[in-house]
């Protein structure tokens, strides 16, 4: 008979490190510290549901093509919601970031938490563009034929052509989306992980 | 003093251990996303979303004759905005946004989208109607033929008597300026059938996903801009955070654009690639708020935090 192996798997580590990481009640929790009292905090979940309807909305466009939503009443309201949910998408967005800078909220090994949250903003900004310059209409036009000459002076545009529909299309759909989920998955689990920041100690404003 | 539960320095560094309260984060998502979800419907059925034409060469043509030649023969006598724009698509000496002092990305990176005007946006194009039209066919075959200052010559010349002239639009004057009024005129009328629309994006393959010729080329001119200029989409007029009609644009645009109305700015050649820096720098910046001293520490300056922290200060200064 042949003794069973000890030996851990690479699955196995990787179990442990994340059961260790994020414990099913750190994960999904029922309790929070008591000082998360504020609307302020509402606004990183409005920012989520924002993106949620953004990827929707994206999603039934794409089914029928980009071009669809400007011949078609339906696919001309699923473009309405896409636009408006990229609009709250960002107004959360930027009240979130306002209220956790107010807060320092990267206090306490809780710089990771901040710079995946920053750097999200930063290519949904991206995200966003591209969408305009995919819209096919003057919008797209004249937004892509004056965005060059930013792009081209720093470089990029020789790389990243945005009168290159197919490239920006793409861009649009699948590559930059992909980030942004995979930098707010992470800043998700950076929450869950360390915690909300509790408060800044009363009486601590003199630099 | 502080109420158990309630410490007035917590230590961001440890877990918290003092005082809870219930909170159900599946029930907060749904209702959020369903709360969103509504708000969104509602705005799309409230104010739907913008859907202008794009600008057609065709129209271009049609609207504006005298701009399309004149951005034509610009494009034959390489005297155009792209023919001198340097990288990413013309190899013009010296071209190219600086930085600071001799330092170009544009020119380090180099021609990646090489684009000789001439032949795009006309010689090449015209090789689609000379087929049926044997007046045209000669002309074109006659300024092939000529010597590169006699070309220069004709489109030259050609492009200063239209600024001194009106285009009906549908003829083009002659005047000793070799086929160049024959071949414009061609392509004029090529223009306004549609079919340059097709040609500049065409290429040897059946599909097409890439329009940067097309899109140059009508950026060449003026109409695009005139058009532009009747939707407030100009720079001067904070465009690029405006959207077409009267719908929030990209608002998150706002300091990008900002630059570009203020000196040394909105007068630099280099406008562009010294805002690019900026934002760069800024963004950078963003990001690494955490470890820059004095940015990471004016939330302790403005006192928001005891607002937002109000109930939880009120709590722990309050006596047991």
């Amino acid at each position: 008979m042949i003794p069973p192996d000890r030996t851990p798997t690479w699955t196995g580590r990787v179990r442990g490190v994340a059961e260790a990481a994020l414990p099913p009640e750190r994960l999904l929790p029922d309790t929070q510290p008591a000082y998360v009292a504020s609307w302020i905090y509402v606004f990183g979940v409005l920012t989520l549901a924002a993106l949620f309807v953004v990827l929707v909305s994206g999603a039934v466009i794409a089914l029928a093509g980009p071009a669809w939503w400007h011949g078609s009443t339906v696919g001309h309201f699923f473009n309405s919601v896409h636009l408006w949910g990229t609009e709250l998408f960002f107004a959360f967005m930027v009240v979130h970031l306002w209220g956790k800078f107010f807060m320092a909220a990267w206090r306490g090994r809780r710089a990771m938490t901040w710079i995946t949250g920053a750097v999200a903003f930063l290519v949904s900004i991206a995200t966003a563009f591209t969408g305009y310059l995919t819209q096919q209409n003057f919008d797209s036009q004249w937004i892509g034929t004056q965005a060059k000459d930013g792009l081209n002076a720093s470089g990029v545009g020789a790389f990243f052509n945005v009168l290159n529909y197919g490239q920006m299309l793409l861009w649009h759909v699948v590559l930059l989306p992909f980030v942004v989920c995979l930098l707010i998955g992470g800043h998700v689990l950076l929450v869950r992980r360390r915690g909300v920041v509790p408060p800044l100690p009363i009486g601590d404003e003199k630099p | 003093m502080s109420v158990a539960g309630y410490p007035l320095s917590p230590d961001p560094n440890v877990e918290w251990t003092g005082a809870k309260r219930r909170y159900d984060i599946v029930k907060e998502a749904v209702i959020a996303i369903v709360a969103v979800s509504l708000l969104t419907t509602l705005l799309a059925l409230l104010f739907s979303s913008p859907d202008s034409k794009p600008v057609t060469i065709a129209q271009w043509a049609v609207e504006a004759p005298q701009d399309f030649l004149a951005t034509a023969a610009a494009e034959l006598d390489g005297t155009s905005g792209l023919a001198t724009y340097g990288p990413p698509y013309t190899h013009t000496p010296g071209a190219g946004q600086n930085i600071i002092g001799g330092i170009s990305l544009q020119r380090l990176v180099g021609v990646r989208i090489p684009i000789d005007t001439a032949r795009a946006f006309v010689l090449d194009p015209l090789a689609v109607p000379v087929a049926n039209d044997p007046t045209l066919a000669a002309a074109l075959t006659r300024y092939e033929h000529a010597p590169r200052a006699v070309q220069q010559r004709w489109a030259t010349g050609f492009a200063n008597s239209l600024a001194h002239t009106q285009t009906s639009g549908t003829s083009v004057a002659a005047g000793g300026f070799g086929p160049v009024p024959e071949m414009l005129g061609g392509l004029l009328g090529m223009a306004r059938s549609g079919a340059l629309d097709a040609a500049l994006i065409s290429t040897s393959r059946f599909y097409q996903t890439n329009f940067t010729k097309a899109l140059l080329f009508l950026a060449d001119g003026s109409y695009l801009e005139t058009v532009a200029s009747q939707q407030n989409l100009l720079g001067s007029q904070w465009g690029m955070m405006n959207e077409t009609g009267s719908y929030p644009g990209q608002a998150w645009l706002w300091l990008y654009t900002l630059w570009y109305q203020v000196p040394p700015f909105s007068t630099s050649d280099n406008a562009d690639a010294q805002i690019w820096a900026i934002m760069a720098i800024l963004s950078l910046a963003l990001v690494l708020i955490p470890f820059i001293p004095g940015v990471r520490s004016i939330p302790r300056w403005v006192p928001i935090y005891r607002w937002i922290w109000r109930d939880y200060y009120r709590r722990a200064s309050s006596s047991p």
